[in-house]
């Protein structure tokens, strides 16, 4: 069996011992606006194991980057708690790197000084930090591009980067929002690759949030789905596939269609 | 290559045109040289009385030149605190905007008064007027980061001063240039009403002094002159622009 789970709308909670890295328990948050308080999430638990790849799939809006904004610190939660190797922190800020749907690139800052920009902040020489920098950019296919500006290179490059920076910050967690979501069918699979041929080499856990099924299903060693809003964990999927995955293999087929049926019971959208 | 060429064509054209034109005008209706003189001739004594021009010139862009020094330093060091604090913000730039509204001729022979005959006034006065638009847009361009760029740098645990210096102060420097240049192509203003109220030299004097005597011939090289300074100064100002903002030309960070 390629995934674990017992019915169709269960929770699925592998039981964890000391090894998972990062432990989320009963994550909640409202947003009050005016009179009205907005519920976004409501009791988010998950887990995630060193090395991990883990992606969290959900209808578009369901509180997904709210969840990842809470992680690395940007909000704080209502209630409910995050564990690190079974400490209780507040966020994950100083374990982790962030990279999101929009590059984010500093259009005066050439790849190269893009890339270092996490480094340089935590305080390394800038220097060494763009020796590192330009060993790395024929990893990310950005050989012969490290002097040029941001608005010279193509959205894929640019996201790529994005990546480099997002790997150079050398923590060992990454959460990436919808890192690809902008790109098109053809440079997003392209950029899948350069992600798993990145974590093979770097061997980060990785926290993928995107709305993508597919993406979930090519990258991921587990799979959560999302309920709308308010967001909780409706299931969740081990995808124990070797890599590479075709997304037309059967068995993918058949973890694809259990996905779909979980996502489509949240869909607000009137049947046709 | 073809549009540049057109860029600069263009404009020389109009101006060969209007310059012809004004010649034939002037030699047509036989119009006396102390009243409009004819471009040609006010090129002659451009030439002839290329001396006592510089002289005078020398004393206006150095006027101009510090005039535009002092404005800077006062106005991205203003811009800056109205940018650090609410309290000044909300103290100083209602008033610094509203300071606008009093015409600088106004309080022209005010500053002779303090600041004297010599450079100083013109020094003020030029300063004055440069340094508003310094201020407004500099304050706007450190106003101007990316909200989600300024997370980006939170979660990378930036202190405060690595935010300013990471991000504002690049994100902002569009704005100041604009704000340079519009203060640039207005400086020549403050330089000269300075030396209409009260000097001994410039090309403000020069001008009032060879009206007085009818030598409209001499008011108008001294108006070419200023004019050739104060789009001199744009020039060096786009210059400069190029190279701190490269990444706004399409440039290479070689």
């Amino acid at each position: 069996m390629p995934f674990s789970h017992a019915g169709k709308t269960v929770f699925y909670m592998k039981q964890h011992g000391d090894d998972s890295l990062i432990q989320v328990e009963d994550l909640s948050k409202a947003f009050s606006r005016g009179s009205d308080t907005l519920q976004v999430l409501q009791q988010i638990s998950l887990s995630a194991e060193p090395g991990e790849l883990i992606a969290i799939i959900g209808p578009s809006g369901c509180g997904k980057s709210t969840f990842f904004n809470i992680l690395a610190g940007l909000i704080s939660p209502d209630g409910g708690s995050i564990s690190l190797n079974s400490k209780k922190v507040p966020h994950l800020r100083g374990r982790m790197a962030y990279m999101q749907q929009k590059d984010l690139l500093l259009p005066w800052r050439s790849t190269l000084d893009n890339a270092i920009l996490g480094m340089e902040i935590q305080g390394e020489g800038k220097r060494l930090a763009r020796e590192q920098a330009r060993d790395l950019l024929k990893t990310f296919g950005l050989e012969g591009f490290g002097d040029r500006y941001p608005q010279e290179l193509s959205g894929g490059m640019r996201q790529r980067v994005a990546l480099m920076r997002t790997i150079l910050c050398k923590k060992d967690i990454l959460l990436l929002d919808e890192p690809f979501g902008a790109l098109d069918a053809i440079t997003r699979s392209i950029m899948q690759k350069w992600l798993l041929k990145v974590w093979g080499q770097f061997e980060p856990s990785i926290l993928l949030v995107t709305h993508d099924v597919d993406e979930a299903l090519i990258l991921a060693d587990r799979i959560y789905v999302m309920t709308s809003r308010p967001a909780s964990i409706k299931g969740s999927l081990q995808m124990e596939l070797q890599r590479p995955r075709k997304i037309t293999e059967t068995e993918m087929v058949n973890c694809k269609e259990y996905l779909l049926e979980l996502l489509e019971e949240e869909l607000t959208v009137p049947e046709p | 290559m073809k549009a540049r060429l057109l860029n600069t064509a263009l404009p020389a054209a109009l101006l060969g045109i209007l310059g012809l034109s004004w010649e034939a005008s002037v030699h047509f209706f036989e119009i006396p040289s102390y009243i409009l003189p004819g471009p040609w001739e006010i090129v002659q004594v451009m030439w002839q009385r290329m001396d006592l021009l510089a002289a005078h010139g020398v004393v206006t862009l150095i006027e101009i030149g510090l005039g535009f020094l002092v404005a800077l330093v006062v106005g991205l060091s203003l811009a800056v605190l109205i940018h650090a604090s609410r309290i000044i913000e909300r103290s100083f730039l209602p008033l610094i905007i509203s300071s606008q509204t009093i015409p600088v001729f106004a309080i022209a022979p005010l500053l002779i008064l303090w600041f004297g005959y010599g450079i100083g006034s013109k020094v003020v006065m030029t300063a004055i007027i440069v340094f508003f638009p310094i201020v407004i847009n500099t304050v706007e361009g450190l106003k101007a980061a990316d909200p989600d760029t300024l997370a980006l740098l939170q979660i990378l645990e930036a202190s405060p001063g690595q935010v300013f210096f990471k991000v504002r102060v690049p994100q902002s420097l569009p704005f100041v240039f604009s704000g340079i240049k519009i203060g640039v192509a207005v400086s020549v203003i403050g330089a000269v009403i300075g030396e209409w109220v009260g000097a001994r030299e410039g090309l403000g004097y020069l001008m009032i002094h060879a009206n007085a005597q009818l030598q409209v011939d001499l008011v108008f090289a001294s108006i070419f002159w200023l004019s050739i300074l104060g789009m001199g100064l744009y020039g060096i100002v786009v210059v400069v622009e190029r190279l701190l903002v490269p990444w706004r030309h399409g440039g290479s960070n070689k």
